[in-house]
């Protein structure tokens, strides 16, 4: 068996993001909830405030931790398996790259040690900036790193000389044609998928009977924010439909699994779509349908895949499936939301047993969500890295053999083993002690002994007794 | 924007100074690493750990900026050095990740505390010893063809390139030694300034071999040292080396002194920077490419170095802060909780 550098360094980029996704997918909105909390509590001076948002930061600190060690290895591999990639667009992904790190980065590590360990050293209104720094550093990495995804999926600004992409105007760069409904979609997602996160928790207390203020105070605020997150982001979804099927009808196409090019369209509800035969098997249609939600024009026209070269195609069973899978969970999402509220308008939602059940349930909604439609626009991209310039069997660092790449993706593979779930292990655990009822010393707990320097002096008194 | 600007110099002070931070910054963190394996008992470990966990992502970050820095301004050299050094980044990457975590892990996963600390002090020196494996096998050249590295994944395990290792690792544990002298008092403060004796000795030891061995291997290197003039002018940095070297070895047991082996610690890792740059100057991929045939467009140094020069202050101001709401000895009470 020949091992292909290029497939299993597909599989490491893969497996390393497809990890690390989940964890700014969670805490670019535990960010922003902890600094409303925090400035909530600045503002009002109830404790309450206080007491979920120390609950929040503790579980804030350990996916943040996860998410800085296994970002770390992203802007690597680059260098260590796409380095040809990196030869041909340094001009362009490069700044934009370590704009993230200079504008996110730094501000994010520094003020977060000032959130977790400064409560006690700096005052109030210092502990809520430090908390409002780190949600406005991630919405800066989200800028950033989403400006360069959506640069290799709509290229803008650039001309291609001799093999490498030379910037012509930086302006159109940054701001490519997919770049803001991307940010808006992608931002928007993670703040849903923390939503439901908070929701999960706050009604697996309600349903114990266990932290009651705090668990209504949470399922409260997030009920109302989910209901006006999740109507903009179907609306942001669609809107991004409209930019893929300007701007990579190709993807469009795999996306539905539509083969040959027609008008009046029908929205392929299932199928098993079978790219050797160009055909769909056991598709389940509703007609016309499909040019209404694409084109937004009842008769409008839909290109299909045999309109382009064989070899651009990407592979459409993904792209296909994990879309239905994307778009399902939002409704889905949509219905638990609108129930919620319906329930609480008639005084039941914090005490309505199945609703409960089903939000405990709903914690990997989003992260499942996300992950599908991250699969969705990233395999529909294939085979470029850079749409329709940069083919990925291209981009792939030359000397590498197909062993190297298993010994490191071994590695990948078996700590992330290991780090995933014991930090799934770590957060349960928070979530189980719950927030904390005392206000005073809570840098000290969890079997800790309350103050290490007090048993210095406690040693030579015990020895001079002796 | 004129083309006719040169912004090479600016971005090869930038780098050399990111680059730099990062050395000092996650040297005396991952140093506190490699020294936490051999702590006493569970309250040193503690209060180790204590006196970095406010700092070290943000240390850590410098690493960042240095890897995507590289790429922004001198691309060339990135696409060509990382492919090279393919293992030895892996290995780094994956010690970091297990000593990343071990912070937060070692604190809220207590029935595995013991398998975190190793994570913590393994991961620490590990991630050290790779760093030094890259330094050394950069110094060493690579094999090219002017855009792609093309030779073995292994050629970077070398003799030579091991022994670099073996010297950051004592480097950073000297810094680390430094910085728990500065946070801690009582008999973890002497037990630090006894392990930075340790790791002094072994630093002067190996950049003595590193630094004969660098001019044996290269002639361009041996000439540039030891022709005359050069002999003359350069040879205040040996001298000036073994006089900090000197000093810091009777300050690290001098019980009034807190800050001075730390600073000292800096010192030598500048004068051991100062001459690499010097060995290597103006090459960026060593003996093949020089700083200004790897840059990138001007257009991107330019477009990178307007935000570089107003975030970068803005960035040293915040970080400086957040050192100072930590300043003073380390607190039992301050830190993990």
């Amino acid at each position: 068996m020949t091992l292909d550098p290029l497939l299993l360094s597909r599989l490491q980029f893969v497996w390393v993001i497809g990890w690390h996704i989940l964890l700014p997918a969670f805490t670019v909105g535990l960010a922003a909830y902890i600094a409303y909390l925090e400035g909530t509590w600045f503002v009002t001076g109830r404790e309450i405030y206080f007491r979920i948002s120390t609950f929040w930061t503790k579980i804030f600190s350990v996916a943040f931790g996860m998410g800085v060690v296994s970002g770390i290895i992203l802007p690597f591999q680059f260098g260590t398996n796409w380095s040809r990639y990196a030869y041909a667009t340094a001009n362009i992904v490069s700044p934009m790259l370590a704009y993230e790190g200079l504008m996110a980065f730094f501000l994010e590590a520094a003020f977060l040690g000032v959130l977790l360990f400064g409560r006690k050293l700096v005052p109030r209104w210092a502990h809520f900036l430090a908390a409002v720094m780190v949600a406005i550093g991630t919405l800066f990495s989200s800028f950033w790193i989403l400006s360069v995804n959506s640069w290799m999926q709509t290229p803008a600004g650039a001309k291609l000389v001799n093999g490498r992409f030379v910037p012509q105007s930086w302006l159109e760069i940054v701001f490519n044609p997919s770049f803001p409904t991307r940010l808006g979609h992608t931002v928007i997602g993670f703040y849903i998928t923390t939503g439901f996160v908070v929701l999960s928790v706050a009604a697996g207390y309600l349903l114990h009977e266990r932290f009651v203020p705090e668990a209504r105070r949470m399922l409260s605020t997030t009920l109302w924010l989910l209901l006006g997150l999740l109507p903009l982001q179907i609306f942001l979804g669609d809107a991004s439909g409209l930019i893929t099927e300007h701007y990579q009808p190709a993807k469009l196409a795999a996306i539905e699994a539509r083969w040959d090019t027609g008008s009046r369209v029908p929205l392929t509800l299932f199928a098993i779509p079978d790219q050797a035969t160009a055909t769909n098997h056991d598709a389940i249609e509703l007609p016309a349908l499909g040019s209404l939600i694409l084109t937004h024009d009842i008769d409008g026209t839909v290109r299909g895949l045999k309109d382009f070269p064989r070899e651009d195609w990407p592979p459409v069973i993904i792209p296909f499936f994990t879309f239905r899978i994307m778009v399902g969970i939002g409704l889905l999402m949509l219905a638990i939301v609108v129930t919620g509220n319906i329930l609480r308008r008639a005084g039941r939602a914090f005490t309505n047993r199945v609703f409960l059940r089903v939000c405990q349930l709903g914690a990997p909604l989003g992260f499942l969500a996300v992950l599908a439609g991250w699969a969705t626009t990233e395999v529909g991209r294939q085979p470029w890295t850079v749409y329709g310039l940069l083919r990925t069997a291209d981009s792939v660092t030359p000397t590498l053999t197909g062993w190297n790449v298993v010994v490191t993706l071994l590695g990948y593979v078996a700590a992330y083993a290991i780090i995933f779930p014991a930090g799934g292990l770590v957060m349960a655990r928070i979530v189980c002690a719950g927030p904390s009822a005392a206000m005073q010393d809570e840098a000290v707990e969890s079997g800790r002994p309350r103050s290490v320097v007090r048993t210095v002096p406690e040693a030579p008194a015990g020895g001079d007794a002796a | 924007m004129s083309p006719a600007f040169d912004f090479v110099p600016v971005w090869t002070c930038i780098l050399g100074i990111g680059v730099f931070f990062y050395v000092l910054l996650d040297g005396f963190d991952l140093g506190v690493g490699i020294l936490y394996g051999r702590a006493p008992d569970r309250q040193s470990r503690d209060l180790m750990m204590n006196s970095i966990a406010p700092v070290w992502d943000g240390n850590e970050t410098w690493l960042v900026l240095g890897g995507l820095g590289l790429l922004a301004a001198f691309p060339l050299a990135y696409v060509i050095i990382i492919p090279a050094v393919y293992f030895p980044i892996a290995i780094m990457l994956l010690a970091l990740i297990f000593r990343g975590v071990a912070f937060e892990f070692r604190y809220r996963d207590s029935p595995h505390r013991g398998f975190w600390d190793h994570g913590f002090a393994y991961g620490s020196t590990i991630a050290t010893f790779a760093q030094g494996i890259v330094l050394g096998s950069f110094i060493q050249g690579f094999q090219t063809d002017g855009t792609a590295f093309t030779g073995s994944s292994l050629d970077c395990f070398t003799p030579f390139s091991l022994a670099t290792g073996v010297c950051l690792v004592f480097g950073y544990a000297l810094l680390g030694a430094g910085w728990l002298v500065l946070k801690t008092e009582g008999d973890l403060q002497t037990w630090a300034r006894h392990r930075g004796r340790f790791a002094l000795g072994g630093v002067c030891v190996a950049v003595l071999v590193v630094s004969v061995w660098t001019p044996l291997m290269e002639a361009d290197i041996a000439s540039r040292w030891f022709a005359w003039p050069n002999i003359m002018l350069l040879s205040p940095v040996p001298i000036v080396t073994a006089l900090i070297a000197w000093a810091e070895w009777r300050v690290l047991l001098r019980p009034s002194a807190s800050a001075g082996p730390f600073a000292g610690a800096i010192a030598l890792f500048a004068m051991s920077y100062l001459g690499i740059a010097i060995s290597l100057w103006p090459m960026i991929v060593p003996y093949r490419l020089t700083l200004w045939q790897a840059a990138s467009d001007p257009s991107t140094q330019a477009f990178l170095l307007v935000g570089t020069l107003f975030l970068l202050p803005v960035i040293l101001v915040y970080t400086g802060w957040s050192y100072w709401v930590f300043r003073g000895k380390v607190r039992a009470d301050i830190g993990y909780h």
